[in-house]
């Protein structure tokens, strides 16, 4: 069983690069980050310059995806979006990821009381439908990207929390956990050698989700008008300003909402291929 | 049964409790003076505010004290339904939200339907023929179903069925004509989780020896998976449909402002942009309510038609 160690990372990659979605998933996904990196130089305008001469124009070669209620170029204000949605994902996840996990490990380990408190508390996160917690921080908090993101890793780390206290609780049950106890391992050595590795698939798989999950509901909240401000180029935004111009100007409520589910159906894929590779090795062992 | 029903009610009514401290430790995060901000909202206006008015204010509410005594004296009108008065128009908060719940109701129930009618038979259909051109093809639309922006799929809706092809009205409420786009647009996103789950739950049930003693004594393919196992694949799937709640009550919040829905998710985001925070946290408070309301009532079915989960349960 302590091949599982090894498959923290190395393994689920040779089988993703077997399972054709996932494969599609991160091209998809390194396509959209070099897009991030060199947006400066992707994009063939600027992306906040109004030129009310050319407003709501259809696609054309100055424009491949047509300009906007401003006279800005569609596709630049795209490119540079994929920046903020990448970034907030990153960070958001990195954080819930990491406090969520950490306090994942600590609740199952140390078990009792202080596990009780902590599964209480998530408990009580969990309660809250969806983004609703999330909208509530954001509004209270005032409108903004920092603000947006504050309020998604604020609901966040639940997840790893329990994803990784359950995982804690049942490697520490393993005949290896005991052997290496008796054997007279201190409780940071078990912690990170036999008890990370066995962790750190799941929480990886969940993290990948959770990108596509957090961009999704950035975009959502600033679709609402709680995150990115104008003339910030975000998508969820776009899409918002292009509301009223449904009859007029198609191309304004088509592009931004594409990228958004290319870029999320994308960490699905991903997501889901990592999971069947975790799956596929520990089947025999139990169904979930 | 018993001791299960006991100790899920305690869960319930912590997780309540624990709701409204953190709702109330999360409003007072707000910038700025709380009192000032009410007294502005009541009056429209900074000049129309006196300061004698805003000491009121800032007594009444308990604003500026510990929090203890703030929550305490929240709680003590929250137990007898009083959430307080929207800041901006002054009608109480629990009226209110009663009153606009009915339409979220109605919305949520019209998307549940959309969703069961999609994901039972696809789900179905895809376990029963694993692997096939079918099943691919499902899995992949209920993939990109999932990651579809439930806000854009509503502006595409309404591109395509109400400003091109003029069949149905834009937005706002009426007869049932108003509500099939924002049904569809929950209903859709919804269903993508959903026959994911029907799916892989019946293959789960599939591998059964019960399902292969069904099999081995002639039973034909339809009797088997009709009668035999989706019967127990059920389960999962009405668990599921309790967790579908949160789609339904998150989606609402979104669809609902698109759609102009006259639901408890455009209240709360009205109150939002209002600052109406006795409105925002009445309404943030509803929503988990309800919500842990219905995980109560699944798990309960689940436990009593599966005795199965009493024992598991009593052991986690």
């Amino acid at each position: 069983m302590t091949a599982t160690g090894k498959l923290g990372i190395l393994n689920p990659l040779a089988i993703i690069f077997e399972n054709h979605l996932a494969r599609l998933g991160m091209v998809i996904i390194g396509i959209f980050i070099l897009a991030a990196l060199f947006a400066p130089w992707l994009a063939p305008h600027d992306p906040i310059a109004q030129n009310l001469g050319q407003r709501l124009q259809p696609p054309s070669w100055t424009y491949p995806l047509g300009t906007d209620d401003l006279g800005r170029c569609v596709l630049s204000r795209m490119i540079h979006a994929t920046r903020i949605s990448l970034r907030i994902g990153l960070l958001v996840v990195g954080i819930t990821a990491i406090s969520g996990s950490i306090i994942g490990l600590f609740s199952g380990y140390t078990g009792g009381i202080t596990d009780e408190l902590i599964m209480r508390a998530t408990d009580v996160f969990l309660a809250f439908p969806g983004i609703v917690l999330a909208l509530v921080v954001a509004g209270v908090l005032g409108p903004g990207l920092t603000n947006t993101m504050l309020a998604l890793a604020l609901i966040g780390w639940t997840g790893y929390a329990r994803l990784v206290r359950g995982c804690v609780l049942s490697t520490r049950e393993k005949t290896f956990v005991e052997a290496t106890q008796v054997l007279g391992a201190g409780h940071v050595y078990i912690m990170f050698r036999h008890i990370l590795p066995e962790v750190l698939g799941p929480v990886l798989v969940m993290a990948t989700l959770g990108m596509g999950w957090t961009i999704l509901s950035s975009a959502a909240l600033s679709f609402l008008g709680l995150g990115a401000q104008p003339p910030v180029p975000e998508w969820g935004a776009m899409l918002s300003s292009g509301r009223p111009y449904l009859r007029t100007a198609w191309h304004l409520s088509t592009f931004p909402g594409l990228a958004i589910m290319v870029v999320v159906l994308a960490f699905n894929f991903l997501g889901d291929g990592l999971n069947d590779a975790l799956n596929h090795k520990k089947k025999p062992a139990d169904g979930n | 049964m018993i001791r299960f029903i006991a100790m899920r009610l305690l869960l319930m009514a912590w997780v309540i409790v624990g709701a409204t401290i953190l709702i109330c430790l999360i409003i007072r995060l707000a910038p700025g003076d709380a009192s000032l901000l009410i007294a502005m909202a009541r009056h429209g206006g900074i000049d129309q505010v006196s300061k004698a008015e805003i000491e009121t204010i800032r007594r009444s509410e308990a604003i500026g004290g510990p929090f203890v005594v703030q929550y305490g004296k929240w709680l003590h009108h929250a137990l007898q339904g009083d959430l307080g008065y929207s800041l901006v128009d002054g009608k109480p908060v629990l009226t209110e939200i009663l009153r606009r719940f009915p339409a979220t109701l109605q919305l949520a129930a019209a998307s549940l339907l959309i969703a069961l009618l999609i994901a039972i038979p696809v789900g179905l259909l895809s376990a029963s023929h694993p692997n096939s051109l079918f099943d691919h093809l499902g899995l992949s639309v209920a993939l990109i179903g999932v990651s579809m922006p439930n806000f854009w799929l509503g502006l595409l809706l309404i591109s395509l069925f109400s400003v091109h092809l003029g069949w149905l009205p834009v937005f706002g409420t009426g007869g049932i004509n108003h509500l099939i786009l924002p049904a569809l647009t929950v209903g859709t996103g919804a269903a993508a989780l959903t026959t994911r789950l029907t799916r892989s739950s019946i293959i789960d049930t599939l591998g059964c020896n019960y399902i292969r003693t069904a099999r081995a004594k002639g039973l034909p393919e339809r009797v088997v998976i009709g009668k035999h196992a989706l019967k127990n694949a059920l389960i999962p799937i009405i668990t599921m449909v309790g967790l579908q709640f949160a789609f339904l009550l998150e989606g609402a919040v979104i669809v609902e402002t698109i759609f102009a829905w006259p639901g408890i998710g455009r209240l709360l985001v009205e109150a939002i942009f209002s600052r109406d925070y006795a409105m925002l946290q009445g309404c943030a408070l509803f929503m988990a309510i309800v919500f842990s309301l219905v995980n109560l009532a699944v798990d309960m079915f689940s436990a009593w038609i599966d005795p199965r989960i009493r024992y598991e349960r009593k052991r986690a």
